[in-house]
């Protein structure tokens, strides 16, 4: 079967620093990845390199067997990268277009995808808010009135609506309230369930990690240290610095004081790169 | 987070706070200006005489029956004059902000959105074309097209182009970085259908605030153009050909013919500036929140 | 003298459907470290800010609010720069916007000192020194002559953190003080809160969204929903059998790290805005076992709880409601 999704060695620069260095993984349909690390890991990079918003340095992104065009000059070529990857940013009140209803995003959308009989796609936004579980209200509402949990939810409706092979979160959830959360995150995990979608879920939050994905790669500094499945890699994490992620995950009998000391031991023992040494 | 900043003169800035803080004064702006408007548009009904014929009988008249605010040394009815002159005095103004926020929202979007080299070139072009001071390019466009309306208002545009494109420029390359611009690139819409359609209308307010305040300066220079012979001519009447007609009147102490006009002048570029701002300032507001 | 006690604090800004804060009492007693527990709205930074006077201007406010016994409520600005110079500071969440860019650290720890005690800049910087190495610092005197950019975010925390103890106070307001910061970042920080409480026995508030940290890091935690105080409890007693439903949704909502994974029990609905007002139990909406034309039609007050005279719940069913599966504390 092929893989929805292959990435090989992307490596992407700005000046002098090194964003994205030697990422590579494969997604299989209907498979969860996530990318997880801490500010400054390339996470968002290589997510945007995903979907075009940047183009790699070097390294080769390969989706259901085929590289999508480099440059996007052709309809033919945007619309097919548009099928391919979509995404969903971090921040709901900034990732909506404020003057547009919720509705009428989604009817572009559809629009622009090809459908063009008025009462298919009306039909189809109803769906697709209904996927979401947003109603008649919310699609007649401006971004502004809804709150952060519907925004979103919106959003992700219409990352569906292009009918995508994969998608892609960028901290979707971690701008939104614990019980708000909750409810995307079920979202996620019944579309990626009943749609066959692939996800490549970014994050610094392993617990919400564990709960979308199968597969975990980890960041650190622009480079993968560990990329296993999520159950294996929290129960036996193999690198240090995968260790100190799942330590510092507040918890009951939690001490932060060993964690404090433990990354002072990572460094010490010069297993930690300069990100580590900076605190 | 936004800086929406308008471009503006020192000139009327100084004036602000205190009591232009309050609501009341934008409105009673508003209220001049369409006033304005509805009396250019309607002037030749308004007008109780023909202001290009001059009665000999009954120059440097005061006001009265006859004259309601007298009239100059040529016999020229004041009143109606100023009626009349009030359409050629806002039409340039109109054709210069049509023309330079037309011309302006063109380059800024196009500089903004591309960014890198070719954002830096039209940059510096744009700061050299600051450094002329409009009049000076009107009265250059005089020399080289002669006397007249045409050639000041072509001028001015390009004078005042440089202000609407800084701004739409700035706000432009900040607005770009918006996930929801990347949202619309990612479903695989055209970048020109993403700049023009969804992002620049985004901007229209700010825009709009910068040509009511670019409108109120227009209006001066030109006004200015006419005093000094330079841009509508007689007996087309003009705020600004009315003072500089009214000058032999002022000397023989009847100022009341260049007075009016002058008035006029006064209350279109305060009433311009003060709806231009608070506009720029209620904006402000909007995207502190 | 109770370190910190809040009494029936109200605040009402005028436009808004709701109180901000309504009937808030808190208490915190020296050397403790109390959590403060909710979502966006629902007061709890209010709550904090309280403590060093700190209220929306135009706000309508009743109640008390004593620290070591001085009311701030209506205090004059001597009693006000009292408290914050001498017994209560605070931290705040994002330690960039809290700091003048163009300034030297050294700056921004001296000035308060000179300013206020009039001290000299040799002693200012003096005590400026033992403050950093106090936060753990690797190079003061080096530190003290950079600019905020050059230090990360985690130190740059240190930094403030530094200057909420300059005037050696009594009570430590944190508000989300590692919401900013990335999560092993967040716990060096509150490694060294906690090391600084204890060293100097400072009564402590750490507000946070995250119900895990203030269960991991506190003695005792108040939830906060929709401008009340919904429970209070021992920490560990919280996390692991939650009586209000409120707790108990935020807790079904959290996703496990370790143990069984099930599908999350999300609270329907959003938090309660401003804009927004019930009559009754503000959760009513949202609640899973509300009892219409009860919980719908008048507030519950928070009451001891008589199974556990130490917890506290504003909730009408809080007797009646199965008692959760206690859960096991997660490893």
């Amino acid at each position: 079967m092929t893989a929805l999704l292959e990435v090989s060695h992307l490596r992407k620069t700005y000046g002098a620093t090194t964003a994205v260095d030697g990422v590579s993984f494969s997604l299989p349909p209907g498979g969860a990845l996530g990318l997880v690390g801490e500010s400054g890991s390339g996470k968002t990079t290589t997510a945007r390199m995903l979907v075009g918003l940047e183009r790699p340095d070097s390294g080769t992104i390969r989706v259901l067997g085929e590289a999508p065009a480099a440059t996007l000059r052709g309809r033919t070529a945007r619309l097919a990268r548009a099928k391919a990857v979509q995404m969903v940013f971090q921040d709901p009140y900034l990732s909506l277009d404020g003057r547009l209803t919720v509705g009428s995003t989604l009817d572009g959308v559809l629009r622009l995808h090809g459908c063009h009989d008025r009462a298919t796609r009306a039909s189809r936004v109803r769906e697709l808010l209904a996927q979401v579980g947003l109603g008649e209200r919310e699609a007649a509402a401006l971004p502004r009135h809804l709150s952060g949990g519907q925004r979103q939810r919106a959003a992700i409706a219409r990352a569906l609506a292009v009918e995508p092979a994969v998608l892609v979160l960028d901290e979707a959830v971690s701008a939104l309230d614990v019980s708000v959360q909750a409810q995307v995150l079920n979202v996620l995990t019944d579309i990626r369930r009943e749609a066959g979608i692939g996800l490549v879920f970014v994050s610094h939050d392993l617990a919400v990690v564990r709960y979308v994905c199968d597969e975990a790669l980890v960041l650190l500094r622009g480079r993968p240290v560990e990329h296993r499945p999520i159950a294996d890699l929290l129960d036996d994490p193999g690198h240090p610095y995968t260790r100190l992620l799942l330590d510092s995950v507040p918890r009951p009998g939690w001490d932060p004081e060993t964690i404090a000391r433990r990354r002072r031991e990572v460094h010490l023992a010069g297993q930690g790169d300069r990100f580590l040494r900076e605190l | 987070m936004s800086t929406t900043v308008l471009v503006r003169r020192p000139l009327l800035g100084r004036l602000r706070g205190g009591f232009l803080a309050h609501g009341r004064l934008f409105q009673v702006c508003l209220v001049l200006l369409v006033a304005f408007v509805v009396v250019a548009l309607f002037a030749p009904w308004l007008a109780p005489q023909d202001p290009t014929v001059g009665d000999f009988a009954d120059t440097m008249a005061g006001p009265g029956a006859a004259h309601l605010l007298g009239t100059d040394q040529g016999g020229h009815d004041t009143f109606s004059a100023l009626l009349v002159g009030t359409r050629t005095s806002l039409l340039g103004p109109l054709c210069v902000v049509a023309f330079s926020s037309a011309a302006g929202i063109g380059v800024g979007l196009f500089s903004g959105w591309r960014g890198g080299w070719v954002d830096a070139v039209i940059g510096r072009v744009l700061d050299i074309l600051f450094a002329f001071p409009s009049l000076l390019l009107a009265i250059l466009a005089v020399a080289l097209f002669g006397k007249g309306l045409g050639g000041p208002v072509l001028a001015m545009a390009i004078a005042y182009m440089p202000y609407t494109a800084r701004l739409v420029r700035g706000l432009t390359a900040q607005e770009r970085t918006r996930p929801y611009v990347s949202a619309y690139l990612v479903q695989g819409h055209a970048p020109v259908f993403v700049a023009v359609r969804r992002l620049l209308p985004n901007l229209g307010p700010t825009v709009l605030a910068q040509s009511t305040v670019n409108f109120g300066y227009a209006l001066l220079d030109l006004a200015a153009l006419s005093f000094l012979g330079l841009g509508v001519q007689p007996p087309t009447p003009d705020w600004g050909a009315m003072i500089n007609q009214a000058q032999a009147a002022v000397l023989q102490g009847q100022p009341l013919s260049a007075v009016v006009p002058a008035v006029a002048v006064v209350l279109v570029v305060v009433a311009f500036n003060v709806v231009g701002e608070q506009l720029g300032d209620r904006l402000a507001r909007r995207d502190a929140r | 003298m109770t370190l910190l006690e809040i009494d029936a604090l109200t605040v009402e800004l005028p436009g808004a459907a709701r109180p901000v804060l309504d009937a808030v009492t808190l208490r915190l007693a020296a050397g403790e470290v109390v959590g403060l527990v909710g979502e966006s709205g629902s007061g709890k930074s209010v709550t904090a800010r309280s403590a060093l006077g700190l209220l929306p201007a135009r706000a309508r406010v009743t109640g008390r609010v004593l620290v070591e016994g001085r009311d701030l409520v209506g205090a004059d600005a001597a009693r006000l720069r009292e408290v914050r110079t001498g017994v209560a500071s605070m931290v705040f969440q994002d330690p960039r916007a809290g700091i003048n860019p163009v300034r030297r650290i050294g700056d921004f720890l001296t000035e308060p000192l000179r300013l206020t005690k009039g001290w000299s800049r040799r002693e200012a910087e003096a005590r400026a020194l033992e403050l950093l190495a106090a936060v753990g610092l690797p190079d003061p005197p080096r530190h003290l002559r950079q600019y905020p950019h050059q230090l990360s975010g985690g130190m740059l925390q240190r930094v403030m953190i530094a200057g909420a103890l300059a005037g050696e106070p009594r009570l430590l307001l944190c508000d989300e003080p590692t919401t900013a910061l990335d999560v092993s970042t967040q716990a060096e920080i509150l490694a060294l809160l906690g090391g600084l409480q204890r060293a100097r026995g400072l009564g402590m508030l750490l507000i946070t969204h995250d119900i895990e940290l203030a269960a991991a890091s506190c003695d005792r935690v108040y939830v906060m929903y929709a401008g009340r105080i919904v429970e209070q409890a021992p920490a560990a007693e919280l996390f692991g059998s939650p009586r209000h439903p409120y707790t108990r949704g935020l807790l079904g909502s959290t996703p496990p790290l370790t143990g069984p994974l099930e599908r999350l029990r999300p609270v329907p609905g959003a938090p309660m805005s401003l804009a927004e007002s019930a009559p009754g139990c503000a959760f009513a909406a949202r609640c899973t076992f509300a009892e219409p034309g009860r919980c719908d039609h008048s507030a519950p007050e928070l009451l001891p709880l008589t199974a556990a005279p130490d917890r506290s719940a504003a909730c009408f069913r809080v007797a009646e409601l199965p008692n959760p599966a206690v859960t096991e504390a997660r490893p």
